[in-house]
């Protein structure tokens, strides 16, 4: 219900303390540390700051190699199970944690250990494609007996390489012919044939060999690629050489893969550097002095005393804790019952509340799981809301916070979206009624839910709901207004509730008293009030009691009397701005038609195969998918505009926000939370 | 062409789905390729963005509604189909329109707006709560046509010339 009172603390601690304070306040994570600047004392010789950013550096670099490291193994071993996205961090219990870090320089070793491994296996997994290439631009030679670097005998020259294409032996004689008319006895023969190249050998005279040379060239001859032996020995050579690697590979993966039962101390290693390094960045930021040093801070009040006990009872150290100072903004953090708390993300998305302003969570929960009732009203997509966030929440007890709450808003959000449902008739879409009549032949639907609405059908009285959307609108609308009133009582500025409040009250009920007196709107909305004329007149004499007041104050802050009717009846125009936040509220019933017209688009589908097993399995296909896909679609269309109508229509008539959220020094993890 | 007024309510049906299923396609696109540009810096960040893609789509949802309830009234669906008059098939065109343009103009418009918020949402997670705001203020128009598009449909449809 409100914004927590902050205590600002400081504590003078004696050095050699601070290793193990500071380890305390991260573990209790209640006290946010104000950190200066090491330029802001240079005015004093006594207050010093130490610079530890080497060594945070190096904590950051094992963070970082830890997680390399955690990776590899990942890869190699994908985890089991783990809980998934909601599982949020385990509990560790001091003494575990104790242990686990007295064995660090050891986890080290073994994350330098899988990095070493996992670049080994780099190495390899890049030279294996390196040699299986050779191996196959070798193959088209294995035929071929001789060396490939063969290059004749004593009186004869031999040319071993590819020429392009297919050629047969009449091809290449002919060529070498025509392209050295004077060679004669050149002998050729095809080691291996394919549509790309021929492998050849040719052998002349070694006094022809010049010419005939130049007529390979000319002929795009090529020397082999590969080279070092004959082709037989050094495929032999390159088989062996590839088992090898494949073999070493095989064994670099099942040395990484044996490190996976120690998953859990990687992950311990990871948080264990980050929570130092975090720690780190606080030295850096505190002044010390060569015995002592001193921590400047807030606490929520409810949590300082406990704290100092219990500072006090571990360390020499002296506390001081005082309300803070009127011109100080201190840091915010919201307190609610459990019906608000899910709403506090919402709030915080905003804007978190200035120190003059009330934590507008509660009201804001009062509105938000009913608007987003009613713009997905369906009891049977919020029996699934229910159902899917009541097992997350059961499974998963480590859960954080921030999830947990988001979790148990839609939860909210479900038992609202169930409420309108029922009241609208609307069981995913007309399923009920669209079942008994397709697949059970039943002529006269029965006149209760889920064949039929509680209250009304939306779809049939459009108006009716929209009459009723305006209804939510102005209701939302007036309690904002009443939320900026009670803040400026107490505030003490009765005055401005008035003119900013009680005014605009009585022009708006007043507007509306006089336009439930017309005749369009009675027809529109099909009522039949019979209002007394006077009820006109008191309306009437309302709004224009209104109007002036708000003329003659609104702009009260200007001295000039002209200036200040002019500002007045600007403010005046304000109303145009009431008729579009009242209008903007109609997207409650246009939200509510999408998602019961589009669900009934569906089960038309579905059924239009008739009854029979086709038609059965058709209904069932086309429903899981539809309401599936119509669900997600709707609740994030619900979850939106929601949002927008607390934003803007609510927010905007009595919150400004910037407050500063509370931050306290806490274990920053993302695997272990360590408990006393 | 006595069945011209049929043709006309139709066409306005037709008008609905397309351009506002032309300008949320147009729209996703646009704000899927901003999304998938964020998601390869940052995958944490995908719920966020995916919120944020999704919110131009919706006009497309809003001109199936509406096509669906013309359909409907006109006895497409259910297959028997209603001999209308002219005017009768051109004041349902003309219930169609709202939604038809002003759906297609507002989920491109929707979209642009969109693909900045995920470049907020992107550089600063923590303002996406605000990110979502500015360009569901864009949607209000669409849920304005689409309220005018239905409730003209309704009063179209009892019509008795």
């Amino acid at each position: 219900m409100s914004v927590l009172p902050m205590k600002r603390v400081l504590i003078i601690g004696l050095r050699k303390d601070r290793k193990q304070m500071l380890e305390l306040l991260q573990r209790k994570g209640a006290l946010q540390i104000t950190t200066t600047k090491a330029d802001e004392d240079e005015e004093n010789d006594v207050f010093k700051h130490i610079d530890m950013s080497s060594a945070k550096t190096t904590f950051d670099k094992n963070v970082v190699l830890a997680t390399q490291a955690l990776g590899v193994v990942d890869a190699v071993v994908p985890p089991q199970g783990g809980g998934g996205m909601f599982a949020g961090r385990e509990k560790m219990s001091l003494t575990d944690y104790q242990t686990h870090t007295a064995q660090r320089e050891k986890i080290m070793e073994m994350v330098y250990d899988i990095n070493a491994l996992a670049k080994k296996r780099a190495e390899i997994q890049a030279d294996i494609p390196k040699y299986e290439a050779q191996l196959e631009a070798l193959s088209p030679w294995m035929q071929f007996e001789l060396p490939l670097e063969f290059a004749g005998t004593k009186t004869t020259k031999a040319f071993v390489g590819t020429l392009p294409n297919e050629q047969s032996m009449q091809q290449i004689l002919e060529d070498i012919h025509k392209n050295a008319p004077t060679v004669e006895g050149v002998d050729v023969s095809i080691v291996s044939a394919s549509s790309e190249q021929t492998c050849v050998l040719i052998v002349c005279h070694k006094n022809d060999a010049a010419t005939l040379e130049e007529a390979l060239r000319r002929m795009n001859f090529a020397r082999p690629v590969v080279s070092g032996g004959v082709p037989t020995t050094m495929s032999a050579e390159l088989q062996n050489r590839l088992s090898k690697l494949h073999e070493a590979e095989e064994s670099t993966k099942d040395k990484i893969a044996s490190y996976a039962s120690r998953r859990d101390d990687l992950k311990f290693i990871i948080d264990y550097f980050k929570m130092r390094s975090d720690k780190y960045e606080i030295i850096s930021g505190l002044s010390q002095t060569k015995r002592v040093f001193l921590i400047d801070g807030y606490i929520p009040a409810k949590d300082a005393n406990a704290l100092q006990s219990l500072l006090e009872s571990r360390f020499d150290c002296c506390i001081e804790l005082k309300d803070p100072d009127p011109s100080e903004d201190p840091p915010v953090k919201l307190k609610n019952n459990w019906y608000a708390t899910p709403v506090e993300g919402v709030v915080a998305g905003y804007s978190l509340p200035n120190k003059f302003e009330i934590d507008p969570t509660f009201v804001a929960s009062l509105f938000y799981y009913c608007l987003f009732g009613l713009m997905l009203s369906d009891a049977g997509y919020g029996l699934i809301m229910i159902i899917f966030c009541a097992v997350v929440l059961a499974k998963n007890k480590n859960m954080e916070k921030g999830t947990a709450d988001f979790i148990r808003m839609l939860l909210g959000c479900g038992i609202g979206t169930l409420f309108w449902g029922v009241m609208f008739g609307s069981f995913f879409g007309d399923a009920a009624t669209k079942i008994a009549t397709t697949f059970f032949g039943v002529t006269e639907v029965p006149n209760y839910f889920p064949f039929a609405p509680v209250w009304f059908d939306t779809i049939k009285e459009p108006i009716r709901m929209l009459g009723f959307a305006f209804i939510i609108g102005l209701i939302h609308m007036f309690t904002g207004l009443g939320v900026l009133a009670y803040m400026d009582i107490k505030q003490g500025k009765i005055l401005d509730a008035i003119y900013d409040v009680l005014f605009w009250y009585m022009l708006l009920i007043g507007c509306v008293g006089l336009l439930l007196t017309t005749d369009m709107i009675a027809s529109m909305f099909g009522l039949n009030l019979n209002l007394p004329p006077v009820f006109g007149t008191v309306m009437m004499v309302m709004a224009l009691i209104g109007a002036v007041g708000i003329i003659l104050f609104g702009g009260r802050e200007s001295r000039n009397p002209f200036k200040r009717i002019l500002k007045g009846l600007y403010a005046l125009y304000g109303i145009s701005s009431y008729l579009s936040d009242v209008l903007s509220y109609s997207r409650l019933l246009a939200l509510g038609l999408a998602t019961a017209v589009i669900s009934q688009v569906f089960n038309q589908m579905g059924t239009m195969a008739g009854n029979g097993p086709v038609g059965i399995v058709l209904f069932i296909v086309v429903f899981l998918l539809g309401h599936t896909l119509n669900l997600l679609i709707n609740a994030l269309g619900a979850y939106v505009h929601t949002n927008r109508l607390e934003y803007v229509e609510f927010f905007g008539k009595f919150y400004n926000g910037g407050g500063k959220e509370f931050t306290p020094f806490k274990e920053n993890t993302n695997y272990y939370n360590v408990q006393e | 062409m006595e069945n011209l007024g049929l043709f006309f309510a139709i066409l306005g049906a037709a008008l609905a789905a397309l351009l506002a299923g032309a300008g949320s396609a147009k729209g996703t696109g646009m704000t899927g390729q901003a999304a998938a540009g964020v998601v390869t810096d940052d995958p944490s960040q995908f719920g966020h963005v995916l919120v944020l893609q999704l919110l131009p789509g919706t006009q497309g949802i809003y001109g199936l509604l509406v096509a669906f309830i013309a359909l409907q009234n006109l006895g497409v669906i259910s297959g028997n189909i209603q001999d209308i008059s002219l005017l009768k098939g051109l004041s349902y065109l003309a219930a169609c329109l709202p939604i038809a343009i002003v759906g297609y103009i507002s989920a491109i418009n929707q979209a642009k707006t969109a693909v900045a918020s995920i470049a907020l949402a992107a550089k600063r997670p923590d303002q996406f709560g605000k990110s979502m705001i500015f360009p569901s203020m864009v949607e209000t128009y669409a849920i304005l046509a689409l309220l005018i598009s239905f409730l003209a449909l309704n009063g179209v449809s009892s019509l008795t010339f």
